[in-house]
């Protein structure tokens, strides 16, 4: 009997270190839902500690408005938690957007470029300042810093590349 | 023929209508009184517009060059003047706008200057980036650049050569019309390719509804001086579908995901091939096709239409609109999808105009539940159960869509033309694969942004590390100069006074900094810049206190 | 917004259900001819309960009834469960019956095409478990009965109970060959002796056997007609008369032939007709073969070895629950997906 239990506890043992998981995979896990929009609205100063926040209890899982409704109950599925709505002082749900600067306004202070969490704003101090469409996530982050406002967010306009097919709607008619 | 052929499952049998179309010759269209050129006609990234507003083109001047791989070139169809490069109404189903750039005929119909390519003395990979140029793409309904399908790859080699000549679609009669006047010049073009991919075998196949195709092909085929097969198969929709056509001539599946040539099959619409010939042995850019014009017209007839002719322009030559039209669908009636706007221009995959009317193509009746008769499996030309995609389409459960193969779909229609409960399946297929992909772009996105943010945190620690480092050194050096008197001191009391002086410059400099552009502004726009300034004053103050605080 | 195809078939849910019923009235007909004319009683109320009860179903969930009355689907139910009832049973116990396989089979579990379980079969289940002594009151075949009822006499009798003067329930009705021959064997009877019982027919049961072969020739038409696969009801008769075979030959004297199964009860009418109801069968081939020989092999079972008078309804019942498992497991190969991946 206590053979079988020094065997066992030996056989535990060496399974703890032979497969040991080398990170919190939940973290990451989290992390891939998250838009990765580096927003902040969560509170948080970005996507991977407010996933963090969440895998440590600290955070709740509706704290994320781009992530929108469909990201929380990706969350809740992953967690095993209950659905719950969007918190509003987080803010609403927008259309995607990408800032745009007016670049006849722009003054060339690089405060923007040091805002934006993705590197997607081209310039230089005191010259003229530009986004990068593709990289950019709407995140808002660089409208606040500008002291000049010039820019401006602009929501990604639906294109034949970008057009989706819509969900029929089916009725039921009397025939 | 004694090839012995296989069957792929499912198809249907719907109506065929050719006969409509198929009693007048392929008519010229004549010159229409505008042309839009769309930028976006194949698969791919859209080309690159090369002309400017104002400029005057040639017939066959490359107006849009490719851009990236899978791209190829657009031409002008006819001389002229460039009028516009805009949004204009678009041949998609979306009936959003895209870029077009629109040529106004100056009438003289002026060819820009070109000649036969001599293939058979050039390099292949230069004579692939010449098809690319000269705007060769697929006329079956993919539109894929054909340039990269007349690339060996690695085996150097493509045994099989398959021309499709199946147009299984109704209504349709482009590609039977097409055979029927230029058998000969439909084989030219396959003798490029033939040469081009080094196969052993040509084959034709065509349906059994198409007789007089048929003879002509094999007319023209005995003519050659390569073997070439045509193969009459079973009409049976959609059995002029690539991966169907293949399966029933060689007995042979492209694997899913990959393409033909995995299997050492090559398909080329005729239409395709008609213009391969055309483009190396004449030179000419792919600037017109044959489209069907049919359905609820007065005289419906094939015509050689330059591409880039209005919706409008080309349904007049049957005659007058008739009263009942209640629409315009590009394509057939079972893949093709609704025109909007009547301005849509011709493009390079419009095979067919079916003009509707409600008699002709009736709504259908309302949808009542799936009852699950499997039906719609049985018609399946993919083996799918749609019966079972549809439940999670309709659901949204787009992972199990594609457990089951959603992508695998070819969007034949077949599912719902033979539905009982009148559920437009394939729709649901459609609205899934578009979310579908859509998903995986904001995936895709939201990784970059993952990757750059994590960089850009990387680089601030960096940063401020490089900072602290030199910082510490600065301080250590101090500490070491402090004791003796050093006789850099002085150099460097020297140099910290330059910097002083450099940062009070540069600070005056930025506050006395005025824009030039402000002079000559109204009262009103200068009134707009003081405010400007005066919130700039402001946020530097909050911002300079929460510095002090 | 339309999208493509913008043709379709001529075909329908209603147009199914039709030639469905259609497929059905030979039997009924040889049914009428018979046994007397009491089953149409029977069909009419349960054709009348059904379609009221729809009717409140669908109005309930807010529906427009007019298309789920045209469907036909509800008929179908009703018709399948009367001919699974014994001709001559009281009117509340079909409308009971009714209840069940339309209100709670079928609307509570989501109405047409949601529904897990065959709702006919749901309707006979719940009787037979609920009231067992109706549901063997069978009516004897005309030739061999004491007595025959006519129309009105029947329609008296399953409303009121009351048979015309003098005429006792026994002239009129009888156990079924598959009662009759459970019972006997019970007593130590071997089949030899059994089935020289005059209610034995020359295959099945006197008169019930050329029933059964109209439900046969109806279910050719539906398979004609392309209603129905081959899959289910030839996996479901092969099921049936592989293991009845076994059985007769491992013991001829206890274990009657596999055919005397194959054409007595509701093997036919449940293996083209119930068992094909596409909204709670298997519906890949390979599925429906699996779903088709399950059934076979449960009604024997069921049949031999359980107490129930017939086992086709509980065998489908059974199989139903494995339908999703069934489906899941027996998907067909995508086209594309069939060549072995190339080796590494």
């Amino acid at each position: 009997m206590s053979g079988l239990a020094v065997f066992l506890g030996a056989a535990l043992g060496f399974a703890a270190v032979r497969f040991k998981v080398q990170e919190d995979p939940i973290v990451e896990q989290i992390d891939a839902i998250l838009p990765q929009t580096q927003c902040g609205q969560c509170g948080f100063p970005g996507c991977k500690p407010y996933a963090t926040a969440i895998a440590n209890g600290d955070a709740e899982i509706n704290q994320c408005p781009p992530g929108g409704e469909d990201g929380i109950h990706k969350l809740a599925e992953l967690l095993g938690v209950e659905f719950k709505p969007l918190n509003a002082e987080h803010g609403e749900p927008k259309p995607k957007s990408v800032a745009v600067i007016d670049e006849t306004t722009c003054i060339g202070c690089t405060l923007c470029i040091q805002a934006c969490p993705v590197d997607a704003i081209l310039g230089a101090a005191k010259q003229m300042h530009t986004i990068i469409a593709q990289e950019c996530t709407g995140c808002e982050l660089c409208i606040a810093p500008c002291p000049v406002d010039c820019i401006s967010m602009v929501p990604i306009a639906e294109d034949v590349a970008t057009w989706k097919w819509k969900y029929p709607v089916v009725k039921l008619k009397v025939a | 023929m004694t090839r012995q052929l296989y069957e792929f499952n499912g198809g249907v049998h719907p109506e065929e209508h050719k006969h409509a179309s198929t009693s007048r010759p392929i008519g010229i269209a004549p010159l229409p009184r505008i042309l839009i050129v769309s930028l976006r006609q194949h698969i791919g990234q859209p080309a690159k517009p090369i002309v400017a507003v104002g400029e005057q083109v040639l017939k066959g001047q490359m107006i849009g060059q490719a851009e990236g791989y899978v791209s190829v070139a657009v031409h002008a169809p006819t001389s002229g003047t460039v009028t516009a490069i805009a949004g204009h109404a678009a041949a998609h189903p979306s009936g959003l706008t895209d870029l077009c750039i629109t040529i106004a005929p100056d009438g003289a119909d002026r060819w820009i200057e070109h000649s036969a390519l001599d293939y058979r003395n050039m390099d292949p990979s230069h004579l692939r980036n010449q098809l690319r140029d000269l705007g060769i793409a697929g006329l079956g309904g993919a539109v894929f650049p054909s340039f990269i399908k007349l690339n060996p790859g690695a085996t150097q080699k493509v045994p099989t050569l398959v021309l499709n000549g199946g147009e299984c679609e109704p209504w349709i009669t482009c590609d039977d019309m097409l055979m029927r006047e230029r058998a000969a010049e439909i084989l030219a073009g396959a003798a490029v390719m033939r040469y081009m991919l080094h196969s052993d075998e040509v084959l034709v196949g065509i349906e059994d509804n198409k007789p007089e195709a048929i003879a002509a092909m094999q007319a023209a085929a005995s003519q050659c001086d390569f073997p070439v097969e045509v193969v009459t198969v079973p009409t049976l929709y959609p059995g002029g579908g690539a991966k169907q056509l293949i399966k029933t001539l060689t007995g042979k599946e492209v694997p899913s995901g990959g393409r033909s040539t995995d299997v050492g099959v090559a398909t080329f619409n005729v239409g395709t091939a008609y213009a391969l010939h055309r483009a190396v042995n004449h030179g000419e850019p792919l600037i017109s096709r044959i489209v069907t014009v049919t359905g609820n017209v007065h005289r419906p007839q094939n015509f050689e239409v330059l591409i880039g002719t209005p919706l409008a322009e080309l349904v007049r030559l049957t005659g007058a609109t008739r009263d009942d039209t209640s629409g315009y669908v590009m394509g057939g009636p079972m893949m093709g999808f609704d025109l909007i706007s009547t301005d849509v221009p011709m493009v390079k995959a419009t095979n067919c105009i079916l003009v509707k009317s409600l008699a002709l193509f009736p709504p259908p009746p309302p949808a009542m539940p799936c009852i699950r008769c499997t039906r719609c499996a049985q018609a399946c030309p993919a083996d799918l159960q749609p019966q079972e995609l549809y439940w999670f389409a309709r659901a949204k459960n787009f992972g199990k869509t594609q457990e089951y193969h959603l992508f695998d779909c070819i969007e034949c229609g077949c599912c719902s033309y033979v539905c009982p409960s009148h559920i437009p399946l394939v729709q649901y297929y459609r609205y899934a694969k578009s979310e579908i992909w859509a998903k995986e772009k904001d995936k895709k996105a939201a990784d970059l942004a993952r990757e750059r943010h994590e960089f850009r945190q990387l680089r601030i620690e960096r940063e401020q590390q490089e900072r602290a480092a030199k910082l510490a050194l600065k301080a250590s050096a101090k500490l070491a100069e402090a004791s003796p008197e050093s006789p850099d001191d002085a150099a460097n009391a020297a140099k910290k006074a330059a910097i002083q002086a450099a940062l009070e410059r540069a600070k005056e400099k930025k506050e006395g900094v005025t824009p030039r552009n402000i002079e000559n502004l109204p009262p009103e726009k200068l009134q707009e810049i003081a405010e400007i300034e005066a919130r700039r004053a402001k946020i530097r103050a909050m911002a300079k206190d929460a510095v002090e605080k | 917004m339309l999208s493509s195809p913008y043709i379709a078939e001529q075909s329908s849910v209603s147009i199914i259900m039709l030639k469905v019923l259609a497929a059905l009235v030979p039997g009924i007909a040889v049914y009428v001819w018979l046994f007397g004319p009491a089953i149409l009683v029977t069909l009419t109320l349960a054709s009348v309960t059904a379609l009221v009860l729809e009717t409140i179903a669908v109005r309930l969930r807010g529906w427009p009834a007019k298309p789920f009355l045209m469907d036909g689907s509800a008929l179908v139910t009703a018709w399948l469960l009367a001919l699974s009832l014994p001709p001559i049973a009281p009117w509340w116990l079909i409308v009971v019956g009714t209840f069940f396989a339309i209100v709670v089979a079928k609307h509570l579990y989501g109405g047409l095409g949601n529904n897990l379980f065959n709702p006919a079969m749901v309707g006979y289940a719940v009787l037979i478990i609920s009231f067992p002594v109706q549901m063997t009151q069978w009516s004897a075949p005309l030739s061999l009965a004491g007595a025959h009822l006519s129309l009105l006499d029947s329609a008296q009798y399953i409303f009121t109970g009351i048979l015309p003067d003098g005429l006792k329930l026994d002239a009129i009705s009888s156990a079924t060959p598959l009662d009759t021959l459970r019972t006997q064997l019970q007593l130590e009877h071997t089949v030899r002796e059994i089935t020289r019982l005059p209610i034995f027919g020359n295959l099945g049961g006197t008169g019930g056997e050329a029933v059964v072969l109209m439900f046969l020739l109806g279910g050719l038409y539906l398979w004609l007609a392309r209603i129905i696969t081959w899959h289910i009801p030839a996996a479901f008769i092969a099921g049936l008369w592989i293991t009845g075979g076994l059985f007769h030959i491992s013991d001829p004297d206890r274990y009657i032939s596999p055919w005397f199964h194959l054409a007595t009860g509701g093997v036919m009418l449940g293996a083209f007709f119930i068992a094909t109801d596409p909204v709670t069968g298997a519906t890949t081939p390979r599925g429906k073969l699996i779903f088709g020989a399950g059934i076979g092999i449960l009604t024997y079972l069921i049949r031999t070895l359980g107490g129930y008078p017939d086992g086709v309804a509980f065998a489908v019942l059974l199989m139903n629950i494995m339908v999703p498992l069934i489906d899941a497991y027996t998907q067909p190969k995508v086209y594309g997906h069939k060549q072995k991946e190339p080796a590494e």
